[in-house]
């Protein structure tokens, strides 16, 4: 055996099973971390304008429509969510900061009842500037939404930039979302 | 007579063909159900990701599933249908996913891997070169050392 050989038989096997558990642990950071999750895909919606609806308002907070979300002054943060999520309380606090830092929270109440609504809204305070009213959760089926909560970033042309399946968490809001409000601002 | 006959032999299958089922809130024929049925089968359900659309007990299943029976029952046909849904939830929907620019690795993966195994045989069988026969002199340092 030439020490070529040798060294290729030892050294291939290695550098593959090298990079293999490199990957591995990438992968695993970006789970822990919340940038890679293997249950999302990507929203069709993304690129697009949102599809036609209008829905009532909810909570003693006016309503909105597709048309509302066509040309907004500022982009808009569509939140899905309803008083039955258990994982919706939980980003409370990323939203209420998104709102104090003067960026329009819209909500949207999915498959839900009013006085369960008014109960979670004194409970987990209201980030919304408006919450529109998915009783039928038709709505949700239009936008591709498959669960709660999911939220969508749309810009002042009306297109959707950003859209995540989940709870917000600080870092999330870091590293995704705030580049992007600066850059659609 | 005969006639009589052929019509009371044709009556049960007519029977099955107008007989109908209510599922997840729309009433409608048998093969329409079972279309609805086959079509719900290539469906991913996206709340628990391994199952079907059929097979889920999801409320977002059961309200799917409820469309495509509304849509089966208005003539709508099934990749119509299909299309539906993948225009809102994207290709990750289809239980088996199309043959696209994202999917190609995925469908060229046995051809890939055969061709790495078959490279592998090859590169691994190759004979070694002939050695060089020996020369009178290492001949003789090769008696000398016995």
């Amino acid at each position: 055996m030439s020490p070529l050989r040798r060294r290729l038989l030892f050294g291939v096997p290695l550098a593959l099973v090298s990079a293999g558990g490199a990957a591995m642990y990438t992968l695993l950071e970006r789970m822990r971390t919340d940038q890679y999750d293997p249950h999302a895909f990507p929203s069709p919606l993304l690129g697009k304008p949102v599809p036609a609806f209008s829905l009532p308002g909810a909570g003693g907070l006016p309503g909105f429509a597709s048309t509302d979300l066509a040309a907004p002054p500022r982009p808009v943060l569509v939140n899905w969510f309803s008083s039955w999520c258990a994982v919706c309380p939980q980003e409370a606090p990323q939203l209420a900061a998104l709102a104090r830092q003067g960026v329009p929270v819209w909500g949207i109440d999915y498959e839900d009842t009013p006085a369960a609504l008014a109960q979670f809204l004194s409970t987990n305070g209201t980030p919304y500037a408006r919450i529109g009213d998915d009783k039928s959760g038709l709505t949700a089926i239009n936008w591709g939404v498959y669960g709660v909560p999911e939220t969508f970033m749309i810009d002042k042309t009306g297109i959707v930039r950003w859209h995540f399946a989940g709870a917000l968490t600080d870092d999330l809001v870091t590293v995704q979302l705030q580049p992007l409000l600066e850059r659609y601002a | 007579m005969r006639r009589w006959l052929f019509v009371l032999a044709l009556l049960p299958s007519l029977a099955l063909a107008q007989s109908t089922v209510t599922r997840d809130g729309v009433t409608l024929t048998q093969p329409q159900e079972a279309e609805a049925e086959q079509i719900g089968n290539q469906l991913r359900c996206l709340v628990c990701q391994g199952e079907s659309l059929e097979e889920s007990d999801a409320t977002l299943a059961k309200q799917l599933r409820g469309i495509i029976r509304q849509q089966v029952v208005a003539g709508v046909a099934p990749a119509q249908i299909k299309a539906y849904m993948v225009q809102r939830y994207g290709i990750f929907i289809l239980l088996k996913p199309p043959f696209s620019p994202l999917t190609w690795l995925l469908y060229a993966m046995p051809v890939l891997g055969l061709l790495a195994g078959a490279l592998g045989v090859w590169a691994t069988r190759r004979r070694p070169p002939r050695p060089q026969p020996l020369s009178d002199s290492e001949a003789a340092r090769l008696k000398e050392l016995l």
